[in-house]
């Protein structure tokens, strides 16, 4: 969290009321948004409400104890983060103070009324410079870098709020992120530490078509229903439906340089297993450790609602300010109905005029906003970046017609079901593909034919009406019983199960299954659309389809996915398949 | 030491509202002494500077205006000693075992404090409950919270009291902490309590356990208080004397419903069904009390039991629930009126630690992949169920058939193992092998091709197909 608010403490008020997260003071002076502190502890909140000489305080710590007549102090500030390297491989609270911090003061539970900056303040960086004495530069311009992490250069940018100008000293070395690194001639000096206020969006030049993928290594993401870098997508879903698994797997594997993952009232101990796992676990592409390129923001479940609310923007916010260096950020939200549900929350305390389901009228506008805030971007520099969104969506008795979900469906562009009756039956990633969709398909296209296979779009397809014609027959199986159907009928049948069981499900602990590549994700298709076409022949030919669907080679496209040299295993797989075929005719 | 005020304005279901003209905090515990000199306990929920609404645990009936309230100057707390296990408490903490008065060695705040995650510990020992729907299907690892979900009249207490009683960490070495039972009633019925407390004193459980019982025609804001002081004496424990706790809390449904009365008398906008809107928060806030800490030798696991108004899964309770815990096991009706024990039915049961608790070194290489084989063949099985009665097993591939044999055999020969029957991980593992081994080895295509060489039971599929023939 910043430390601006230190400084410059205007008027006291005096606390009138305590009711839980929501605590009002009479003559204090703050305005709307303004960071305060409450009590004698010094609690930290945030004006929601003014009316008349009352003010109203969302407070983001516990507030047993405190009592009317205790003071209330106005920080004048908005709520901000403080940006500057060190965010990466850290993990925050809602408020971004550093958990790991926080325990040093405070032992293993989080205690109240402490402080502790959002970055390391002591900490030397070494700083290199990008521009020399007599350049001119303007708001959001390189002026250097630093090795953040073995994966990230930190880019030192001209603050939003800076005029800019021609530099008149510059520093290398070694400095903490408060010391100047670069000075201007107006007077203006740059540190690698800025900060800015989490609920308005960092400024860009212009938003852009996304025209490439986030690749995830999830075939049923990447090979049906794909997210672009700078996308949206949701993935609502019953209890044990499979988000979180998603979300890891997304922050694990996902091709983007940052990833900022936010843990907004969901369980402790996912935080703690993404902590424990990722500094083990290695980027597929560099072999860096993934930690170095991600930021956790971690408010569970039974930490102070109000800083769950704010736990979101502090993300998004984190997300901006590498994207202002040119990088593809991605953005997990684990769960945004915790998030809309701190707002319910806070609103009904506030006794405001409930909307839809008690959540307040302004849930659709928040979330948009917060939407919003993804996509590609051409930045105020001139370079590119993006953030992509992936929110999960937790909705009550798992029904997507309520008020949260909704509200995000008509956001977001990717929409990824999760489906309890195959989390039942423990078909993994349970995403419903006949529910889910993309609408970047037609714009990311072009990239898988240049980039993996020409025929991507058409092999998609073929798998898409496939599993279309499964569902129909289906539904006659269920009358009559499968033995009833004409046998290419029965063949389809055959096929989609491998496409479902083979293909769309994968196994995130398996350590072969749990990424794959695009290369992989299409060979794996194209061997169980050989099997359909070789036994299509077979069938024409007069073979029985008992007889097609008994040949051995067939159950070996089950083995696919867990297979290391998956290349050779499919080529042998192909012309096994296709020699015992034609043997039978 | 604290001022007197008889200034109670209003008396509305468990709630009392008085003027004050100095501050009270938040949470601040409260004394009410009726006319009759009664003392009731109660909790500030508001504080303002002129008056505090007060909820009242043990029931507002008999305090009138001329009552006179008190402020205690601090939050609710629990006194905690070792000494405490082999009592027996009321739902507010007092001893009603006719035992010697408590005490503690150190008092603390029963709303107790979130664990920072960096400081917990990846729960990842699997623990043994000697039942093959769980440890084999929706494994319970150290410092879970797994909760059982249940309906009226399902044998769920009998299930709990199985995995209190056969609980263990197997090959866990000599100097291994010590494990203690927290049992948390709130609303059940003496009978059920009788259950409870016979069995701890029939297996001598109850020198390591400590009961808090709010029994069914006890005051219900009573309720609100229980579960916090079991899971501080929990903590206490784990944390500071290093067992491991097992904390059964039964029946939340009866806690939401004391949160619904309170909301109800708060006059608050009431969420879905007339629970509060911070349920789900108010709920985790139990339930994230369970985990294992860093560089401490002991841990909190919690078996939470629900019933489900009308076995709806849907139902606010067990939903907010399932989103907070990590995992559940589902009590089934109709395997209840089949006779199987336990009536677990796996498909809708989950246990998301299982993933890092199962395997080679924790329970057994194959697990994993058996597990997933497991669950396959039964939900193919339970669905042909369906199709069956409709068109006839002569109308069913032979491999369809197969399926089915083996959903009736997993029911018979898997789940209903009886209450007293404990069975260890290689017993449960090697009779998942015994039933998988009805299919040809090419079906078991979730399980590794080694696993197979390993532990497919070779002959065990003609003699499945014998079976289907006669
Ligand atoms: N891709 C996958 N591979 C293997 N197992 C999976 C996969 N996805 C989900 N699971 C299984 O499903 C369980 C539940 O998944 P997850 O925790 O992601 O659910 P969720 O939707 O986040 O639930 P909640 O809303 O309660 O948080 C996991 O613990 C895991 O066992
Ligand atoms: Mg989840």
């Amino acid at each position: 969290m910043s430390q601006a608010q230190e400084t410059d403490t205007t008027e006291n008020g005096v606390i009138e009321s305590v009711s839980g997260p929501v605590v009002t003071a009479t003559d204090l002076a703050a305005r709307m948004n303004d960071v305060v502190y409450v009590g004698d502890e010094g609690l930290m909140g945030e004006v929601i409400e003014i009316e008349g000489k009352i003010t109203t305080i969302q407070v983001y710590e516990e507030t047993s104890d405190v009592a009317p007549g205790e003071p209330v102090e106005s920080t004048g500030e908005p709520l901000s983060v403080d940006l500057g390297p060190g965010m990466l491989d850290s993990i925050y609270d809602g408020v971004q103070r550093p958990l790991d911090v926080l325990e040093e003061q405070m032992g293993a539970f989080l205690d109240r009324g402490v402080d502790a900056p959002g970055i390391d303040l002591e900490k030397e960086w070494e700083f290199e410079p990008t521009v020399s004495k007599g350049d001119s530069v303007a708001f959001g311009d390189q002026v250097g870098v630093v090795e953040e992490t073995v994966q990230i250069d930190h880019k030192v940018l001209v603050p939003p709020q800076y005029d800019g100008g021609v530099v008149a000293e510059v520093h290398e070395g070694e400095f903490t992120v408060d010391e100047p690194v670069v000075v201007l001639e107006n007077g203006e000096e740059i540190a690698m530490r800025q900060e800015w206020p989490v609920r308005e969006p960092r400024p860009t030049q212009e938003k852009e078509t996304p025209k490439t993928p986030l690749i995830s290594g999830q075939r049923i993401l990447d090979g049906m229903f794909p997210i672009a870098k700078g996308g949206t997508a949701a993935i609502p879903g019953p209890f044990g439906s499979g988000k979180t698994v998603t979300q890891h797997q997304l922050a694990k594997w996902a091709d983007a340089d940052i990833v900022v993952y936010v843990g907004c009232g969901e369980r402790g101990n996912e935080m703690t297993e993404v902590i424990e796992d990722f500094p083990e676990l290695e980027d597929p592409v560099t072999g860096n450790p993934l930690m170095s390129r991600t930021c956790l923001i971690a408010n569970t479940s039974n930490m102070p609602v109000a800083a769950r609310e704010s736990c979101v923007y502090t993300g998004i916010t984190i997300a901006e300010y590498y994207r202002d260096m040119g990088y593809d950020v991605a953005l997990m939200a684990d769960s945004t109905s915790r998030w809309a549900e701190a707002m319910r929350e806070i609103s009904s305390r506030l006794e405001e005029m409930p909307g839809e389901e008690g959540y307040p009228a302004y849930l659709a506008a928040r979330l948009s906003e917060f939407y919003e805030r993804a996509g590609k971007f051409t930045n105020i520099n001139g370079t590119e970046g993006s953030i992509s969104v992936i929110g999960a969506v937790s909705p009550p008795g798992g029904d997507f017609s309520e008020p949260v979900t909704q509200n995000t469906l008509r956001i977001v562009k990717t929409f990824w079901a999760l489906d309890a009756d195959l989390a039942e039956r423990r078909h993994f990633p349970s995403i419903n593909w006949n529910e889910s969709y993309s609408l970047y398909q037609d714009q990311l296209d072009p990239w898988f034919r240049d980039n993996v296979a020409e025929d991507w779009p058409e092999q998609r397809q073929w798998a898409v009406d496939t599993l279309d014609e499964e569902s129909e027959l289906e539904e006659i199986v269920q009358l009559v019983g499968k033995d009833a159907l004409p046998d290419d009928q029965q063949l389809t049948l055959e096929v989609a199960r491998y496409l479902r069981e083979a293909y769309l499900q994968q196994n995130a602990f398996h350590d072969v299954a749990t990424f794959s590549e695009p290369e992989k994700t299409y060979q794996m298709l194209g061997a169980i659309k050989a099997f359909n076409d070789a036994a299509f022949e077979a069938l024409e030919a007069g073979v029985p389809v008992d007889e097609i669907t008994e040949i051995d080679a067939a159950p070996r496209l089950n083995r696919m996915d867990t297979t290391e040299n998956y290349e050779e295993f499919i080529d042998e797989l192909e012309a096994d398949i296709k020699s015992q075929l034609q043997e039978k005719y | 030491m604290q001022k007197e005020y008889k200034t109670i304005t209003e008396i509305s279901g468990p709630l009392v509202f008085a003027e004050v003209d100095e501050p009270v905090g938040y949470d601040e515990m409260v004394e009410i002494e009726t006319p009759n000199g009664e003392t009731r306990r109660g909790q500030v929920l508001e504080s303002t500077s002129t008056f505090v609404a007060i909820q009242v645990f043990e029931g507002t009936s008999g305090i009138d205006k001329q009552s006179s309230v008190r402020f205690l100057g601090e939050t609710l707390q629990m006194p905690l000693t070792e000494d405490l296990l082999g009592r027996v408490l009321s739902g507010s903490g007092e001893p009603i075992d006719g035992g010697p008065e408590i005490e503690p060695d150190e008092e603390r705040p029963i709303v107790g404090a979130a664990i920072n995650p960096t400081a917990r510990e990846y729960p990842e020992e699997f623990i043994q409950t000697g039942v093959s729907s769980i440890d084999g299907m929706n494994t319970l690892v150290r410092g879970q919270k797994l909760p059982i979900f249940s309906g009226s009249g399902l044998p769920h207490n009998d299930l709990a009291l199985q995995i209190a009683r056969q609980a263990t960490v197997p090959e866990e070495g000599e100097d291994a902490s010590e494990f203690a039972v927290i049992f948390g009633a709130m609303g059940i019925t003496q009978e059920e309590a009788n259950e409870f407390m016979d069995d701890f004193e029939r297996t001598g459980a109850l020198e390591r356990s400590i009961v808090f019982m709010n029994l069914a025609d006890d005051p219900a804001v009573e309720r609100t208080v229980t579960p916090r002081m079991a899971l501080t004496t929990a903590e206490y424990l784990a944390f500071e004397e290093d067992y491991h706790v097992l904390v059964i809390l039964t029946d939340m449904t009866n806690y939401c419903e004391a949160l619904r009365e309170i909301g109800a008398a708060r006059e608050e906008v009431p969420g879905r069904r007339g629970y509060p809107g911070y349920m789900y928060t108010d709920l985790a806030q139990l339930y994230e009390r369970a985990g294992r800490i860093e560089g401490r030798d002991g841990s909190v696991t919690q078996i939470p039991i629900l019933t489900m108004p009308g076995d709806d899964e849907t139902h606010p309770i067990p939903d907010l629930t399932g989103y907070i815990t990590e995992g559940q096991v589902m009590m089934d009706r109709d395997l209840h009126s089949q006779g199987y024990e336990p009536p677990v039915n796996v498909l809708p049961s989950l246990s998301r630690l299982m993933d890092d608790g199962i395997g080679e070194g924790l329970t057994r290489g194959d697990h994993a992949d058996v597990k997933d084989q497991m669950f396959a063949a039964y939900a193919e099985g339970e669905d042909l169920r369906d199709l069956v009665n409709i068109v006839g097993r002569e109308a069913l591939s032979e491999r369809d058939n197969r399926y089915l044999d083996f959903a009736d055999r997993f029911e018979t020969e898997f789940i209903d193992q009886g209450f007293e029957t404990n069975r260890d991980i290689d017993e449960t593992l090697d009779l998942a092998w015994k039933l998988l081994s009805m299919f040809p080895k090419t079906e078991l295509n979730r399980i590794d091709e080694e696993a197979i060489e390993q532990y497919y039971h070779e002959g065990a599929e003609t003699e499945a197909e014998e079976v289907t023939a006669d």
